[in-house]
């Protein structure tokens, strides 16, 4: 059972090819992290799970219908114009929900992800983190069956990006969505998911594959256990086989 | 201390100058038909009040008019040539020529269409011709300058054109278009000064009318008493623009 695939798939530009061949397959509610050295061509595997580009060879399977895949971006991408809430009912208002009961849907999304009283801010009136999490709220409010986040914490202070990976966790635990998650942070990578797989230097490849064993959402502490250790040092390793191959 | 002296920065160095032109026009006898000195310009600048403002308003509201047409043509292109690839490919050249062709050549061929009996439409379509192309290309710079991802997000949504144009384009663009209005405004002014010189009649009687007049009459003081209402003129609606812009902005980021 899968909720979406890679086969194969190879992507070429006009500079060269980005990716591939590569295969990937994520099963519902599993969390998969991607890691690999820049330029692997990790955001363009997940533009292909999103649906958002078409490879040059292979095959891309999506079972999620539209508007059961959502995207978390690098930087929060929110609308200036609009308020917190209108930033987050947007998917709703564009699959043709009428305004009130998205903008009530908006609300419950932000009042999940910690930012409720909040609703009426502006972009450019929210923190960093806080910004991030209205883009988690946007993504969540359609209740997807893939949540797809690209580097979403790289911009953020590591205190900030530790509460938004629990955060995450934490949301993922209620509706359940299988999640892939681009990162070039190897600790981050293993606290996050159920699997990692780590991708050569591009035109990435697969390097390797770790599972990490442990409840989800992480307990206090884990990132002391020696479990988790031992599995950062073996996504470590698996990574530089991988720049060096 | 350094912020009272940077406010008055500005003044003092005007209070500087007209001291110096004054002082300059008395001891070098300089004629007056010749320089008149800041003195003689002020008197008849009170003298000539009621006309300069009635002056005024002709040239400021022919520039009006003209911004408020540019604004709806220049707009209302710019949504249909982002709207359409072959219809900005076909426009693009047209829109250059128009905007590299000095106003004040165009202007006696305007001024025959327009007619003896019209001049003052001359000077207003010669001010929207000038204040068409700051707003047009403000408008389609803006109406494409959509962030990337954002477009990315409405493509994962099945958003459609129109979704597209109304939710991402057009409020995307409204820093630009702010921005085109503002710089639209003087040119506007300067297209309107411009073609009533051409005009040069006396049916047009805006604030060029009155420098005219007072150029045939050898009255410098007069002259430099309408530039000087031109040029406060000019500041002041920029000033106001400006205004508007900032507050524009505020509305449209929160902040």
């Amino acid at each position: 059972m899968t909720i979406a695939a890679l086969e194969n798939v190879e992507v070429d530009y006009a500079r060269g090819r980005a990716l591939g061949p590569f295969s990937l397959s994520i099963g519902p509610s599993e969390i998969v992290a991607l890691v690999g050295p820049s330029g692997c061509g990790k955001s363009t595997a997940l533009r292909l799970l999103a649906g958002l580009e078409a490879p040059s060879a292979g095959r891309v399977i999506r079972t999620p219908g539209r508007g059961e895949t959502a995207v978390v971006f690098q930087a929060p991408t929110l609308a200036p114009w609009l308020s917190a809430r209108a930033n987050a009912a947007l998917p709703l208002e564009l699959a043709g929900m009428g305004g009130g009961e998205a903008m009530r849907r908006a609300g419950e999304a932000l009042a999940r992800v910690g930012l409720a009283g909040a609703e009426d801010a502006r972009p450019a009136q929210l923190s960093g983190g806080m910004a991030m999490r209205v883009s988690l709220a946007r993504a969540l409010t359609t209740e997807p069956k893939l949540l797809l986040l690209d580097e979403p914490f790289a911009a953020l202070d590591e205190i900030t990006r530790r509460a938004l990976a629990d955060d995450v966790l934490g949301l993922w635990q209620g509706l359940q969505p299988a999640i892939v998650f681009v990162t070039h942070n190897v600790e981050e990578a293993v606290y996050m998911a159920s699997r990692v797989v780590v991708m050569s230097a591009g035109p990435g490849r697969l390097a390797g594959e770790v599972a990490v064993e442990g409840p989800l959402p992480r307990p206090a502490g884990f990132r002391t256990s020696a479990g988790f250790r031992r599995t950062v040092e073996m996504v470590s390793k698996a990574l530089a086989q991988g720049m060096s191959a | 201390m350094r912020r009272v002296i940077e406010a008055l920065a500005p003044a003092l160095l005007i209070a500087a100058l007209l001291a110096g032109w004054e002082i300059a026009c008395r001891a070098g006898h300089v004629p007056s038909y010749f320089l008149s000195p800041p003195s003689a310009v002020a008197l008849a600048l009170v003298q000539d009040l009621p006309g300069l403002l009635k002056a005024a308003w002709y040239t400021l509201s022919s520039a009006l008019i003209a911004l408020v047409i540019a604004s709806l043509l220049a707009q209302a292109l710019a949504l249909a040539v982002v709207l359409s690839n072959v219809l900005e490919r076909a426009v693009q050249p047209l829109a250059v020529v128009l905007q590299v062709t000095p106003v004040i050549a165009i202007a006696p061929l305007v001024n025959i269409w327009a007619g003896t009996d019209h001049p003052e439409r001359a000077v207003v379509a010669l001010a929207m011709v000038v204040a068409f192309f700051p707003i047009y290309s403000g408008a389609l710079t803006g109406l494409k300058a959509v962030d990337q991802d954002l477009m990315r997000l409405f493509d994962l949504y099945g958003a459609g054109r129109l979704q597209r144009l109304v939710r991402l384009r057009i409020p995307s663009a409204v820093p630009f278009l702010l921005q085109g209005h503002k710089v639209a405004a003087g040119l506007a002014i300067v297209g309107a000064v411009v073609s009533e010189f051409v005009a040069g009649s006396g049916k047009v009687q805006g604030l060029a009318w009155r420098i005219f007049d007072a150029s045939f009459k050898l009255q410098t003081a007069r002259m430099i008493a309408a530039l000087v209402v031109l040029g406060v003129m000019g500041a002041v609606l920029y000033a106001v623009l400006d205004a508007v812009e900032r507050a524009g902005l505020r509305w449209w980021s929160g902040r």
